[in-house]
């Protein structure tokens, strides 16, 4: 076999991937979107207005909502000073559920 | 078949027999651009498709969120505030929201409280998203208690649990009557944390803004359009650190690349004399080589794409999901939209495709047009 025929052939179904991924954005979007219109409905129903990705401060759960005034918040989307913001992974004392202000034992 | 195409044919099977001598050294290129085009297109499709899902949930937040600003910080909106607001144009709905923060010691997490009328939420009992209900061990019937601030402890029962596929916006919500919120944080009567506008045109958003910020000097009027460019940015933000993160391989590469794309080895000066020697036209030696860049080039691309795919929809970006993502004790679990952005991929097809087939150019245009002994005797 002609090596120019192999190459077409390893060749043909990745750009035949490539132009199937790009082709059926919209469509596999479109299988998301039950899902995509219940989130919205649920944003509309609640007034939400940020996603729930960062929850250890008010700045970090509601960047959008965050005082103009805290620390390193002069403007929406600011640098935090928590570990989300930055390239660092959880340190392992908190992962433990070590004891930091206020811990009780489980009121229920 | 055409002559063209046989031509090139041709051409393309003598460049693979080329770089099949030197297996090693074109497999290791091959593998290091497939592996920065993998890079990038995950970067690529997974930061696109948080901004993306972040767009159409957000589209749909208060027009205006109006907040009371006291010495530069957040306050309660007191009595007789929304009534100040009076009526404004274009404004369908005033709406006071009671919403807070309460630290849960048992499992070291925030939890975002919110206020719901009696109608959806009854007093004693609560609704809870998925996330928060899976770290605490929550199912609808159970109860829970909360310590509250002034010490009280709080019991509800769970009437619900948020939608897991929700999770994205509602990880930490938990859902309670307004009596029981205001029981809960001791609020007092009458006020508010913020006001919450309903705009029916979009094109009067800003001016109900300014009208509000000058009847109310003290207030700090949000707009909708803010919220959403705030999650662009933080995206685009990180996306920008793994980028930087990055930049020292993307940059080691562009060498390599560039070296072993524009340097010609003594060995393939010799085979251009020999092939001029043998009656290559130079624009045949000039086609040969850009197949070879091209072959290279968009092999890599096509490998790294679809493996960048892959890799990000169906494996969760495994490998960049806790710098693009953060990291929190209660994290939602989601699945991304498998959005893809014709325009970005264009970009990095530009980018990674085209320099390289083009570095090839100039050393072998220059080899090719000089004199086949001279070549081979350098």
């Amino acid at each position: 076999m002609r090596p120019s025929t192999v190459v077409f052939a390893l060749l043909g179904p990745l750009a035949a991937a490539t132009v199937m991924v790009l082709a059926l954005s919209g469509p596999s979007t479109a299988a998301h979107q039950p899902r995509l219109d219940a989130n919205r409905a649920l944003v509309a129903r609640l007034g939400l207005t940020d996603l729930a990705l960062f929850t250890e401060a008010r700045y970090t759960r509601h960047p959008s909502q965050a005082d103009l005034h805290s620390a390193l918040q002069d403007h929406p989307g600011a640098f935090d000073h928590f570990p989300s913001g930055s390239l660092l992974p959880p340190p392992a004392l908190v992962r433990r559920h070590a004891s930091l202000d206020r811990k009780a034992a489980s009121p229920d | 078949m055409h002559p063209w195409i046989e031509k090139q044919r041709h051409l393309i099977d003598f460049t693979l027999a080329a770089l099949a001598r030197r297996k090693t050294r074109n497999a290791g290129l091959l593998v290091a651009y497939t592996l920065i085009v993998f890079v990038l297109a995950s970067l690529m499709l997974f930061a696109n498709a948080l901004r993306t899902e972040a767009a159409y949930v957000l589209a749909a937040s208060p027009e205006v969120i109006l907040q009371r600003m006291v010495a530069g910080r957040h306050d309660l909106i007191p009595p007789g505030y929304i009534e100040r607001i009076g009526r404004l144009r274009g404004v369908q709905k005033i709406e006071g929201r009671l919403w807070g923060y309460y630290y849960d010691p048992v499992v070291n997490a925030n939890y975002t409280f919110m206020a719901r009328p009696a109608d959806e939420v009854a007093d004693g009992r609560i609704m809870v998203g998925a996330t928060l209900a899976r770290e605490r061990g929550l199912a609808p019937g159970n109860t829970i208690s909360f310590r509250s601030y002034s010490g009280r402890l709080f019991t509800f029962d769970v009437a619900a649990v948020l939608s897991p596929d929700s999770e994205l916006l509602s990880a930490d919500l938990v859902l309670l009557s307004e009596r029981d919120f205001r029981a809960f944080f001791e609020y007092p009567a009458g006020h508010w944390t913020d006001v919450a506008l309903a705009v029916v045109n979009p094109l009067e958003v800003r001016n109900v803004a300014a009208k509000l910020a000058a009847a109310l000097p003290d207030s700090r009027p949000i707009l909708r359009e803010e919220v959403l460019r705030t999650y662009e940015s933080v995206f685009d933000w990180r996306e920008g650190i793994v980028l930087t993160v990055l930049a020292g391989a993307i940059l080691a590469f562009t060498i390599l690349a560039w070296e072993k794309a524009s340097g010609l080895s003594a060995d393939e000066r010799r085979e251009i004399g020999i092939l001029k020697a043998i009656g290559w036209e130079t624009g045949d030696v000039i086609r040969m080589k850009l197949w070879e860049g091209l072959l290279v080039s968009l092999t890599a691309f096509l490998l790294g794409f679809v493996a960048a795919w892959v890799h990000v929809f169906h494996f969760g970006a495994a490998v960049f999901a806790p710098v693009l993502k953060g990291w929190a004790i209660l994290y939602p679990r989601f699945t991304l939209v498998p959005a893809v952005d014709g325009l970005q991929v264009a970009t990095l097809f530009f980018f990674t495709v085209v320099p390289y087939t083009a570095a090839v150019l100039v050393p072998i245009w220059r080899a090719a047009t000089t004199d086949p002994d001279a070549v081979m005797r350098a």
